[in-house]
């Protein structure tokens, strides 16, 4: 990871986004080279998924420029931007899997939607895909009927059907155990090496992700405030980068909501939070 | 004064609400029908929602239907036969049912049974960001979800308010000719001779494609704009069936006005 601007697959320059008036991604310069697994790491509501949101086009920026495998996609019409899409995967965070079709319908769904192979080569597939992710023997069942790591699998084997060049993973992690967390992580890393796509994860599980990611973005109120390989990620000095590695109460990123000193409201002098005109310290 | 200027600004904002959202509801409607024919190429969706808002909304059409002409009979046959003319009682029956109460309740049946339960499907599938993924993988939810719901939902309408005054007609019949004795030659010769087609049944027919049209517009579009979380779906469900209602009862009254004008 050199020189991470050439042969980059995404791009971001100077990415402003704001929901109204409040604005969450105030200038963002990001990379995503060609064959690697990226992490955008960051607390919650640091703008992570929404700059997952950006690239995947499901957003337009205020400002700046995304850039995915040379197209801009400020002002891409949908044809263009579904043409994109089909060369892009992506994970959910709980794997929106669709509850009314078998797991083996989930796999088949963007094959039957975009291609016009028969059935039967579809059926072989699907349980090729199914079978990369473990999953072969479950495919009859209903996502109802699966466990929370087993539909984050078949949403991952559903998101690679067409073999995308780009597979965006929306906090891949988020309420696993430590079995299928790594067994995901693991798949997550394959997959990508297998089908020699690029992968950018949102996260904020920073030890598995360390392990099976090539680059590491760090997001705070809307910038990125670091960056680096895992292992520079590992040594790094900067105070909000070790705060959040070593999974530190209070740092940078502060503990305690904004308030008054604590002496201030326990005398009833200071904001209590209270609705109930400050009675309950007086 | 401040609480008149408060008042003014509530009902102004609500005026400006209500017509933000017929707009959205307008724009929804035309990129509905220019996905249609993408979705029409895939006619076993549209199928499959045939079956789901349609067959399985049979059984209360029918039951209600067969009750609400028992009911006409009772009580059509209870005022004709003071002037002794209770062998009209055939056309009392196939009139209102084919005029206005089978179009009508039948719509409003169709909205508590099948409206809801499409609205409640597109709200939870919003909420479990299931349109989302789709739209990601380059599908459009609205040819693929929409779409078939909605005119699954406008092809059943008129099917099922016909089902309905059949069974209506039936039910009058059950009580004038099989219990009360009313001559059965009588009930439906009647009928025969006062049931025009065109003015009457026609016309049924014609209200019952518009409310199936006003349902099942209102029902995807709540549905597709509902806030994704739990207390949103249940909102969107409850003025799926207040906003169907309101509008099945106002455009009845419309069409009724335009088409009855002058007849006798």
């Amino acid at each position: 990871m050199t020189s991470p601007t050439q042969q980059a697959l995404v791009s971001l320059r100077g990415v402003r986004f704001a929901y109204g008036e409040r604005e969450i991604l105030r200038g963002v310069d990001l990379d995503v080279p060609r064959g690697k697994v990226v992490a955008i790491m960051g607390g919650s509501g640091s703008g992570k998924t929404t700059l997952l949101r950006l690239i995947g086009g499901q957003l337009q920026a205020g400002q700046g420029s995304v850039v995915v495998d040379g197209q801009e996609l400020g002002g891409l019409g949908r044809e263009p931007l579904y043409a994109l899409r089909r060369r892009m995967g992506m994970l959910f965070q709980f794997g929106a899997l669709f509850t009314d079709m078998s797991v083996f319908d989930n796999v088949a769904f963007p094959m039957r939607e975009h291609t016009r192979l028969d059935e039967s080569l579809i059926r072989d597939l699907v349980l090729l895909k199914l079978d990369a992710v473990g999953l072969r023997g479950a495919h009859g069942l209903m996502p109802s009927e699966l466990s929370g790591g087993m539909a984050r699998r078949v949403a991952l084997a559903r998101s690679v059907a067409l073999d995308p060049m780009l597979i965006m993973y929306d906090e891949p992690f988020a309420g696993l155990d430590p079995i299928s967390l790594g067994i995901v992580g693991q798949l997550i890393r394959r997959l990508n090496d297998a089908l020699g796509a690029s992968s950018i994860m949102v996260t904020h599980d920073v030890s598995e992700s360390l392990e099976i990611v090539d680059y590491v973005f760090f997001v705070s109120d809307g910038q990125i405030v670091a960056r680096g390989t895992p292992d520079e990620i590992r040594a790094s000095k900067d105070p909000f980068v070790h705060q959040f590695v070593h999974a530190e109460a209070d740092g940078p990123v502060p503990f305690h909501y904004p308030a008054p000193p604590i002496m201030e409201a326990l005398l009833g002098e200071g904001a209590t939070g209270s609705r109930h005109n400050g009675r309950a310290v007086q | 004064m401040n609480a008149i200027a408060a008042v003014l600004r509530r009902i102004g904002g609500g005026v400006v609400d209500g017509i933000w959202r017929l707009g959205f509801v307008a724009r929804f409607l035309g990129l509905l029908l220019l996905l249609s024919g993408q979705s029409f190429r895939r006619i076993h969706l549209t199928i499959r929602e045939i079956y789901f808002s349609g067959v399985l909304s049979l059984l209360i059409i029918l039951v209600s239907g067969l009750f609400v002409g028992l009911v006409l009979g009772l009580q059509g046959y209870e005022t004709l036969q003071r002037y002794g003319s209770s062998e009209a009682l055939g056309v009392l029956v196939a009139l209102s049912l084919t005029r206005e109460l089978g179009p009508v309740v039948a719509a409003l049946l169709f909205a508590s049974r099948a409206g809801s339960a499409v609205t409640a499907e597109i709200g939870l599938m919003k909420t479990t960001e299931q349109l989302k993924a789709m739209d990601m993988m380059a599908v459009n939810p609205i040819a693929r979800v929409v779409a078939p719901r909605f005119w699954g939902g406008v092809i059943s309408m008129p099917l099922l308010a016909a089902l309905f005054s059949a069974m209506g007609i039936f039910g009058g019949w059950l009580i004038g000719v099989a219990f009360i004795g009313v001559d059965d030659g009588a009930f439906w010769s009647q009928m025969q001779s006062a049931v025009d087609f065109r003015f009457d049944i026609m016309n049924g027919v014609i209200k019952s494609v518009v409310f199936g049209i006003a349902v099942s517009l209102i029902a995807v579009f709540e549905g597709f704009d509902c806030t994704p979380t739990a207390e949103g779906v249940s909102r969107a469900i409850t003025r799926t069936v207040v906003s169907s209602a309101l509008a099945i009862l106002a455009l009845d009254f419309v069409l009724t006005s335009f088409m009855f004008r002058g007849q006798s």
